[in-house]
């Protein structure tokens, strides 16, 4: 992309590829075209770039209420307490990157504890996503260029001339002449970065979204004033979403703090609603998760999704087994807000014959298949307890097709009476390559006191590459 | 006027609206006769356990409370410190995994399953608890279920079976253990035949407030939930009758 620098046509972005053959933004145009006389040229548009980037980051915000755009080319997201909703830090940047990826941007993430270190390590840093552990921002940056502190191009390249090149010589250097040469502005980014001082980051709310904003005379400090806020926006943004027919599935509260900082909780529902008392009560059992500081000076409500609300759900009054089963939407909001969405669900069965995996999580409100699916319930008896993963046992059988005559596990001998089996369980090659001819032999076996146990052994005996004949117990009936 | 008698007190120990007292039958006529009301009652918490070395695992615990569930209506909350249950266990015995939430809730499963009896609508509220359950948080999860007349069932588990906590006073209803005995061959006639029948459980009522405890030996739950006094235990002579508190 080329754009005008006052003199001359200067490159001011470069794709990757042209990259890799010699070009970088700042290269004149004409030498550039020289170089590469086939080179395809677009007009810069920093308008348009601006806008995008803020749709990036209102996108972010499905990640965490807290996002907000580090202008020309990044996203902050602070995700404080939130990344067990995605499976973790790590989890949570290979699913951003890999949907970034997949809308066509070559994107890099850092986490890290404060916005400067994140900064320097997504631009700088030497895997294309790394997590640094509290406390390690030091160890961390040590090593990358004074440039990615964010400095003015000149103070940088002053201090390259200096031979303070890479950030841990920065910091070693004494701070007096550092400030008296360079002036405030490079301590003030060397304190950010690594924590020192506190950097706030001004949380984008996309214009589209429903959003109610009180802001107090004086800041507010303790629960019980905040819950009694709560009660009002919610009202506000109910009676909104009424309005339109809609009912919300997530919601987030934010504290804009006296200090600066912006503390946010999010709640989800299973069914869309536009119930005041029911959202109200889940924000406040999430209220114990804010730290006030030295006071909240505004809250903000905002719906970051939102649904249309079928007719069903409506508030007149349903009976049976409608009305039940919008008792149990509003259970199911409460546990999964407390214990985590994923810890809140209906099983079903699943086409497999492999017992572990023949059950499958699915949340608690989706739709239950008909009578008439695919994978139902096996008509064997199956053990109540399974135990994962399959705990390995002494076990002697005298022929393949016999059950054994005694089995130890956890060193207590176990005679058995009487068993019922095999029930041949092939691998399933379609899933696991190692599995293409593995086979498990299950009994259900009886002991002396009356326990039943489901054992199975590994391998038909007759073919080694069935299994290596270990036994096994899998349940417990 | 004995009757007569019983209703007052019935009356006095409920404690609230004169409601008919709802119960959840077990399938076995012997054992409904024994408790008050002719099952286990709604609203209230009650307390099964494993006897012996199964009382870590509690599967025919777990077999008991699905069969009593099966017989029931409406959805059921299964709260669980760490899931090892085997649904097609429960749809064994006639409890249709559909009708069960499953909640994974880690340390804690009592405020799950107080969540859960605030909802009228539930079939039942089932928690596996692993550690202490004494009178305080037994008290409150019985004034739960009072209030909402939804049934709280406790499945105690614990790693070591002499564990004190598990004999602990505790304000539930009925507390129950379910051991397992050697069952007999599956075909009476050729007892040398290999193959696995019903299993059978020795059920012991340790505890019944306004009923007297008692023993059976029973048949494991059918494909319905139904418990059946084991064959050659109800052809014994029979035995004194018994005499009611109450």
């Amino acid at each position: 992309m080329q754009a005008h620098d006052g003199r001359r046509r200067i490159l001011a972005g470069v794709d990757r590829a042209a990259q890799a053959l010699g070009l970088f933004p700042g290269m004149p145009l004409a030498q550039a075209q020289a170089m590469l006389p086939g080179l395809e040229i677009a007009e810069a548009d920093p308008d348009g770039d601006a806008q995008a980037l803020a749709q990036v980051a209102a996108w972010c915000v499905r990640y965490t209420p807290l996002t907000a755009p580090d202008p020309p080319d990044g996203v902050w997201l602070d995700v404080t307490g939130g990344t067990h909703l995605h499976g973790g830090e790590a989890g949570l940047l290979a699913d951003l990157l890999g949907r970034l990826t997949r809308g066509g941007f070559a994107a890099r993430a850092a986490l890290a504890e404060t916005p400067g270190a994140a900064h320097a390590l997504a631009r700088y840093g030497d895997p294309e996503s790394m997590i640094v552990p509290p406390g390690g921002c030091r160890a961390a940056l040590a090593t990358l260029p004074v440039a990615a502190l964010r400095l003015a191009p000149e103070v940088a390249e002053t201090l390259r001339r200096v031979g303070l090149d890479r950030i841990g010589q920065l910091a070693a250097a004494p701070r007096a002449p550092l400030s008296r040469r360079f002036g405030p502005d490079l301590l003030r980014r060397l304190d950010q970065a690594f924590g020192e001082r506190f950097e706030p980051i001004t949380p984008v709310v996309p214009p589209t979204m429903i959003t109610a904003r009180r802001a107090f005379a004086e800041p507010l400090l303790t629960a019980e004033a905040l819950t009694a806020m709560i009660g009002g926006l919610v009202a506000t943004v109910c009676a909104a979403l009424e309005k339109s027919a809609r009912g919300a599935r997530r919601l987030d509260l934010l504290f804009e703090r006296v200090d600066g900082s912006v503390q946010a909780v999010r709640i989800g529902t299973a069914r869309p609603t536009h119930a005041p008392a029911h959202l109200a009560r889940l924000l406040r059992e999430q209220l114990e998760r804010v730290d006030p500081g030295l006071g909240v000076e505004a809250m903000r409500l905002v719906v970051p999704l939102d649904e249309p609300l079928s007719p069903r759900q409506g508030p007149a009054v349903l009976a049976g087994e409608a009305a039940e089963a919008a008792d149990i939407a509003g259970l199911v909001d409460r546990l999964a807000n407390r214990l985590g969405a994923g810890r809140v669900y209906r099983v079903i069965p699943v086409e497999s014959d492999v017992p572990e995996r023949s059950v499958r999580p699915v949340p608690p409100l989706a739709p239950v298949p008909g009578p008439r699916r695919s994978a139902s319930w096996p008509l064997l008896p199956r053990p109540a307890r399974l135990l994962s993963p399959p705990q390995p046992i002494e076990a002697l059988s005298l022929l393949p097709d016999q059950p054994p005559a005694a089995f130890v596990w956890r060193r207590l001998r176990h005679r058995i009476r009487r068993a019922d089996g095999p029930e041949r369980i092939f691998g399933e090659w379609w899933k696991c390559d190692g599995e293409r001819q593995a086979v498990r032999d299950y009994w259900r076996v009886e002991d002396e006191q009356g326990r039943r146990f489901w054992l199975y052994r590994s391998g038909d005996g007759s073919d080694a590459a069935t299994g290596n004949l270990r036994w096994f117990l899998h349940g417990l009936f | 006027m004995l009757e007569a008698l019983r209703a007052r007190i019935a009356g006095l120990e409920r404690r609230g609206s004169a409601r008919r007292a709802r119960v959840l039958p077990f399938g076995s006529p012997a054992i409904n006769a024994q408790l008050p009301g002719g099952g286990l009652a709604l609203g209230c918490l009650h307390e099964v356990a494993g006897a012996g070395p199964e009382v870590e695992h509690g599967a025919a615990a777990a077999l008991l409370i699905a069969g009593l569930l099966a017989r029931s209506s409406g959805c059921v909350l299964w709260a669980v410190e760490r899931q090892d249950l085997f649904a097609p266990a429960l749809a064994g015995v006639g409890l249709h995994p559909d009708r069960i939430v499953f909640a994974e809730a880690g340390p804690s499963v009592l405020l799950v399953m107080e969540e859960g009896l605030q909802h009228p609508g539930l079939a039942g509220v089932v928690g596996e608890i692993g550690g202490r359950l004494g009178l305080t948080a037994s008290r409150r999860l019985q004034i739960a279920a009072e209030a909402s007349g939804v049934v709280a069932l406790a499945l105690r588990r614990s790693r070591r079976f002499d564990n004190p906590a598990l004999v602990e006073p505790t304000a539930a209803a009925t507390r129950w253990r379910v051991a397992c005995l050697p069952s007999p061959p599956p075909l009476a006639h050729a007892p040398e035949t290999p193959g696995l029948g019903r299993a059978r459980w020795r059920l012991d009522l340790i505890r019944c407030r306004g009923g007297e405890p008692g023993t059976w030996v029973v048949e494991a739950c059918d494909a319905q939930g139904r418990l059946a006094l084991a064959a050659d235990v109800q052809h014994r002579p029979a035995a004194p009758a018994r005499r009611r508190l109450g």
